[in-house]
């Protein structure tokens, strides 16, 4: 078998050798030029005049591009039509880019970037939520979800409580920075290398700035050095500017970004303020929910609409909802455009149901658990989301009780109460907190992929899919599928860049989306191979096709056997055709995107987390102590490969919530843009203790690929928990006797806020 | 006179004379040798992408640590030897430490994977167990976005044990020598000298000639200038091979530091003394930066976050400047005038610090705070040194603060309410109520003001917590 098993990532030992060729590693070629593209030091303001003279006269400036020299359109929207590649006369935040600079080398054309003269007139900036909320800037309307009536059943529950979650953003900060390189080609034709999860995106936008058609460019990734949803749309800047100085100057182009611009100029995860109204009941059984999703989206739509849809569709994470209104207000402030960052909204909208029960726990002094698995989906439950979609796995009590039990939960939370009796300066917290997720596009268009494989003569394979790899994982597990109905052995399969030359009108490798989309296209495009195989066989053997088996390399029927390299050869002599195109698209998801009922996702991914705080009391300093988890892959396809992204997605949601800070002044600035500003987890941060489990009893219900489940956005949200967890400690300073408004980043600042803040201490 | 450098990369000896100085080791691996495993992730030595191994004769020995080339200039390498990626092995033919890293799972997107590599053989060519904690020490300055670190530990713990870096140590003891280098580049229409002095008088006399020289040791700062400021720096003393100031003298009360010596010796020698100070060193930057940066540098550029500054004030170090051959002692807090302002003359360089030992009875702590408790840079970093030698009365407080005010500061009104006062709660309440009226902090994106206020003071009740209460 080559699925469900353990393969290592196809390109580890070439990463770990050093020649895994990334972007920037492909040998250049003759004449390579190299751009830098200049940004907008003002967040708000209008552009009175540009001289650019001293940019162009300055040593080994071969040419500067801004707006007018754009033959198509300046626009690199998703689909909004607000994002121009360069600013005209208008700016919108402090680095957006106004003029790119081509030289002959990559310090050249940075310095003469800095010779322009650039007149603005700066206009008042809206930087924050609170301030685009008091303008009332959007960059569209209001959404609202509704499930009954829920002002109503809050008004007339037993018990409420309401407030405010201020939760913070997050800079993908991928090791490798964005990345593009254009070669220019025949008849004004270009060919992109860009570092992007969207190739095809990538090729209508430069497509769209050149004034071309599709047909003209292609786009081509082998790999990328991380995306996590960064390089969905933003890669487009760098591609479009240097495919046209690449048409423009006849030479090849690169344009790679140092990474302070890239994080001063390339859109982040979305900041929020959540706010709620709860009504529940003695138990603590939510009867109704009124939440208010704000959310800080930048300059322009960019992904903005589905993320904050997503948003919505996640505020009952793994809860039934009797009665909910959910809202959501999408802010157009004058800060960079927020953008895809895994999750996709998910995180943002499920985390405050979470603090709500921790909340509802408190006050009715119960185990949050017990709060947590009374409103759970599942059995007593209609488990209908507020969206009209049913619930029809819920498996989520099941998981939790299950890793609440493996982990020693609830001992441990009394060891933890004990502990703190006697702690004065350390404080414990533990909290267990469920995930939910969605899977599909909630574009629905979106949920469509192809493949192209290729058999040859000799037997060998080459497989391309419009998947991208980013190091999830996806190209050796699609690998995994061609193995498996071939029966032959990974090695003899080539794994090959992503070009939208050979798969056309893909969609973006994102959404978690990527193996069950891309590996049921590979299916599809082997099983046609394989169907012509065996065809193939029975008739040179005389045997029904029936009687055709393929395993362990060979094919077997009428007791005779080949070896599949030899049936590839007479396949190829008897004039069969052995090369194949593959389809796939996600069946049953259809909903009415301006209700926003029906029914989004295929189906749910799910999980649980537990994990162990502790905290300083003096100065805020916090760790993650012990984490267990217990996550459902389905039938993991490769349990290696989902293990990593489990712990990955952990780490990465680990540090959203505590030490990554994203840091905006009063005039816009982002202040943290550098790895010396802006901190992600380093290896210190991992916690001590991590026990990690696929659920063993996992199957998707739904035809999915191998009954596999998607992993790569839902452990991110595994992190509440420590969020929970160190709400939970911050408690423990009152004894126990008041909450604080905790809000996220958890940074040792934000924790010794909340604990100076409780009541009772 | 040499107007050359030679390096060994790779096993082979390199020779360079008309690059530019400043050129980054990153650059010439990428750009010039096509070695191109090594990866640029930040150009500002955060993130570790690009680390190689660094060998140096140490002792007639070949000692390999980790550093960052992204900041490293070309022609600091004189005289020693570079490993890469690349040579350590090949998919086909692996080195186990890359063989592991792959089995064990701990590579996916790959980017950080090679310098991941390095700082792996780095530990293993060091005289270190594999535990966590080491491995954590040694891999701190490696971010790793995709894997949450697991597999990466796991690789660590299952590396053989000790297994030496082929040394070419005969190879190196041939490139070592005793002349001046003088490296002369002409770029982009600057005139760019590097000079590389072999001795204190050397050092003294090209000083006296070129007063505005830069001076560069580590360069975990100055490199910065280059790759994100884009400053041109046209003459540059590299005191890296300066072998007076890169040695530590012992005396029956005293450490000596040569200002080049860097962090990873130092903390050797003073956390024997001070093991707090040990504590708050191991968190200074990652491994590759504690391989290059000195406490010198840290100290001569004035920086008011450094947390050097603060440790040494509140151990009551002095700094030895020399002009020429002229040598004068300053207390260690009076080298700070103001924001951006050092007591530094024309010409004047510095030549050592001096540590006293602790003393008995007296108490030592420190405390760096930080986003994230590794690699960060402080919000605020605080030192306090006392003696209880008569019972219970404090004398010879020095309380010291980095990231309160415009320079390393002593807290000398908390200092005040606490010398020849009982050690008591009371009397800490007090000096944290003094604080007040010595620091006004600045908000910035690391702390707000109210955070590194109210953390100083709590900074003093954690000492009497901790410290003899």
């Amino acid at each position: 078998m080559s699925v469900h098993k353990s393969v290592q990532h196809d390109s580890a030992l070439k990463q770990a050798c050093g020649v895994a060729r990334y972007l920037d590693d492909i040998p250049e070629p003759k004449a390579l030029l190299h751009m830098y593209i200049a940004m907008s030091s003002h967040a708000h303001a209008n552009i009175k005049s540009m001289d650019l003279t001293a940019v162009e006269n300055a040593r080994g400036v071969k040419c500067v591009l801004t707006a007018k020299d754009i033959p198509g359109h300046n626009d690199i929207s998703p689909f909004g039509g607000d994002d121009p590649l360069f600013a005209e006369n208008l700016v919108e935040y402090a680095g957006q880019p106004i003029f790119a600079v081509v030289a002959t080398t990559r310090e050249l054309a940075t310095r003469a970037a800095q010779l322009a003269n650039i007149d603005y007139a700066p206009l008042p900036p809206i930087i924050t939520i609170r301030q685009a909320r008091e303008a009332d800037l959007t960059i569209e309307p209001a959404k609202t979800m509704t499930k009954g009536d829920a002002p109503k059943a809050i008004k007339s529950a037993p018990h409420r409580l309401g407030g405010e979650l201020v939760i913070g953003g997050q800079d993908h900060f991928y090791l490798e920075g964005m990345i593009a390189m254009s070669l220019p080609l025949e008849d004004g034709d270009v060919h992109v290398y860009s570092s992007t999860q969207n190739p095809t995106e990538i090729q209508h936008l430069v497509t769209h700035v050149l004034g071309r058609t599709q047909k003209d460019v292609t786009v081509e990734v082998r790999r990328m050095g991380g995306a996590f949803g960064g390089k969905e749309t933003q890669p487009a800047i760098m591609a479009a500017a240097s495919a046209l100085a690449a048409v423009k100057t006849g030479q090849a182009v690169k344009c790679r970004l140092d990474r302070d611009d890239d994080m001063k100029m390339t859109g982040k995860r979305h900041d929020f303020i959540y706010g709620y109204e709860c009504g529940y009941d003695e138990a603590g059984r939510i009867t109704g929910l009124d939440v208010r999703l704000e959310s800080r989206c930048g300059r322009s739509k960019d992904l903005s609409g589905p993320i904050n849809d997503r948003a919505m569709f996640h505020t009952d994470n793994a809860y039934e909802l009797p009665a909910a209104k959910i809202t959501s207000h999408r802010y157009k402030t004058h800060t960079v455009s927020n953008t895809a960052f895994r999750g996709f909204g998910g995180p943002q909208g499920m985390i405050g149901i979470e603090k709500i029960l921790e909340d509802i726990a408190f006050t009715l002094g119960k185990d949050p658990l017990d709060v947590r698995l009374l409103n759970a989906y599942g059995e007593g439950k209609t488990n209908e989301t507020p969206y009209g979609q049913k619930v029809e796995d819920a498996v989520i009590k099941e998981i939790l009780e299950e890793l609440a039990k493996t982990s020693d939960y609830r001992k441990r939370r009394a060891d933890i109460r004990n502990f703190n009796k006697t702690s004065s300066v350390l404080k414990k917290g533990i909290a267990i907190t469920p995930v939910k997720f969605g899977i599909s596009f909630t574009k629905t268009h979106l949920n469509q992929a192809g493949a192209l494989i290729h058999v040859y003569a000799d037997g060998s394979v080459h497989l391309n899919h419009g998947g991208t790899e980013m190091g999830q994982g996806l190209f050796i597990k699609v690998a995994q599928v061609v193995a498996e109905e071939f029966k032959i052995p990974l090695a003899q399969i080539k794994i090959s860049a992503t070009r939208t030359d050979k798969v056309p009108n893909t969609s973006a490798t994102a959404a978690s989306s990527g193996t069950d989309l891309n590996g049921m296209a590979a299916l599809n495009a082997a099983r046609k191979i394989k169907l012509r195989l065996i065809k193939h066989a029975a008739k040179k053997w005389g045997c029904a096709e029936t009687e055709i088996r393929f395993e362990g390399g060979h094919i077997y029927g009428a007791d005779q056997s080949i070896s599949f390299a030899d049936l590839t050869l007479s396949a190829y002599e008897a004039r069969i055709q052995l090369s194949a195109t593959g389809f796939y698209k996600t069946p049953k998801i259809r909903y009415d995107p301006v209700t926003l009922m029906g029914n989004p996702f295929y189906y749910f991914a799910y999980g649980a987390a537990v994990s162990e705080v502790i905290i300083d009391t003096l100065t805020g300093e916090n760790k993650t102590v012990r984490v267990d988890i217990l996550h459902d892959c389905g039938k993991s396809l490769n349990p290696a490969i989902d293990l990593g992204q489990i712990e990955g997605g952990f780490i990465q949601g680990m540090g959203w919530l505590t030490c990554e800070e994203l840091v905006y002044g009063a005039d816009g600035h982002l202040k943290t843009h550098a790895p010396s500003t802006y901190k992600i987890p380093t290896i210190g941060d991992r916690p001590g203790l991590m026990n990690i489990e696929i659920w063993d009893k996992g199957r998707n219900r739904e035809e999915t690929i191998y009954r596999s489940k998607a992993v790569g956005e839902p452990p991110f949200m595994l992190a509440n928990s420590v969020y929970c967890a160190l709400a939970d400690a911050v408690s423990a300073a009152s004894d126990y006797k008041s909450r604080a408004a905790l809000n996220t980043p958890c940074t040792p600042e934000e924790i010794l806020r909340a604990v100076t803040s409780l009541s009772h201490v | 006179m040499r107007d050359y450098i030679q390096f060994i990369l790779d096993g082979e000896t390199v020779t360079e004379r008309h690059l530019d100085p400043t050129m980054t080791v990153l650059q010439y691996l990428r750009e010039r040798r096509m070695k191109t495993g090594t990866k640029e992730g930040c150009a500002e030595g955060d993130c570790g992408a690009c680390t190689v191994v660094l060998g140096e004769l140490v002792d007639g020995k070949v000692r390999w640590r980790s550093v960052n080339t992204c900041i490293l200039f070309i022609g600091a390498l004189d005289g020693k030897a570079l490993r890469t990626v690349e040579y350590l092995g090949t998919p086909d033919a692996p080195h186990d430490i890359q063989k592991l890293v792959a089995d064990k799972h701990g590579s996916q997107c790959g980017f950080c994977t090679p310098g991941i590599v390095m700082s792996l053989v780095a530990l293993q060519a060091d005289d270190m167990p594999y535990t966590r904690d080491n491995i954590d020490e040694a891999l701190a300055g490696n971010l790793c976005r995709c894997t949450g670190y697991g597999p990466i530990i796991d690789a660590a713990m299952a590396m053989d044990v000790k297994a030496e870096i082929p040394n070419n140590t005969a190879q190196l003891t041939s490139l070592q020598h005793d002349e001046l280098v003088e490296l002369n580049a002409n770029i982009y229409g600057t005139k760019k000298r590097f000079f590389i002095p072999k001795t204190l008088a050397q050092l003294a006399n090209l000083l006296s000639e070129n007063p505005k020289a830069t001076l560069l040791v580590g360069g975990t700062d100055i490199g910065l200038w280059v790759t994100k400021q884009h400053k041109t720096l046209d003459t540059i003393i590299y005191l890296g091979n300066v072998t007076a100031l890169n040695t530590t003298v012992e005396t029956n009360d005293e450490i000596i530091i040569g200002a080049g010596v860097k962090y990873t010796d130092a903390i050797a020698k003073l956390g024997v003394f001070y093991p707090d100070m040990d504590t708050v060193m191991r968190r200074i930057g990652g491994a590759q930066i504690r391989n290059l940066g000195t406490l010198g540098g840290n100290i001569a550029n004035g920086s008011p976050i450094g947390d050097m500054p603060p440790l040494l004030i509140a151990a009551g170090a002095s700094l030895v400047l020399q002009n020429g051959k002229a040598e004068r002692v300053i207390p260690l807090e009076d080298y700070f005038i103001d924001y951006g302002k050092q007591d530094l003359r024309p010409g004047e360089f510095i030549r050592s610090i001096i540590v006293p030992k602790i003393g008995p009875g007296q108490h030592y702590c420190a405390y760096k705070i930080s986003k994230r408790p590794q690699s960060d840079i402080s919000a605020l970093c605080m030192a306090m040194s006392f003696d209880l030698a008569s019972g219970e009365i404090c004398t010879n407080v020095r309380i010291a603060y980095g990231g309160m005010a415009a320079t390393p500061k002593r807290a000398t009104n908390a200092e005040a309410t606490l010398e020849n006062q009982t050690w008591s709660e009371q009397n800490v309440r007090k000096a944290m109520a003094a604080l007040a009226n010595d620091f006004t902090p600045i908000d910035d994106m690391r702390a707000s003001k109210s955070y590194r206020m109210q953390v100083a003071q709590n900074l003093i009740l954690k000492t009497w917590l901790e410290a003899g209460s």
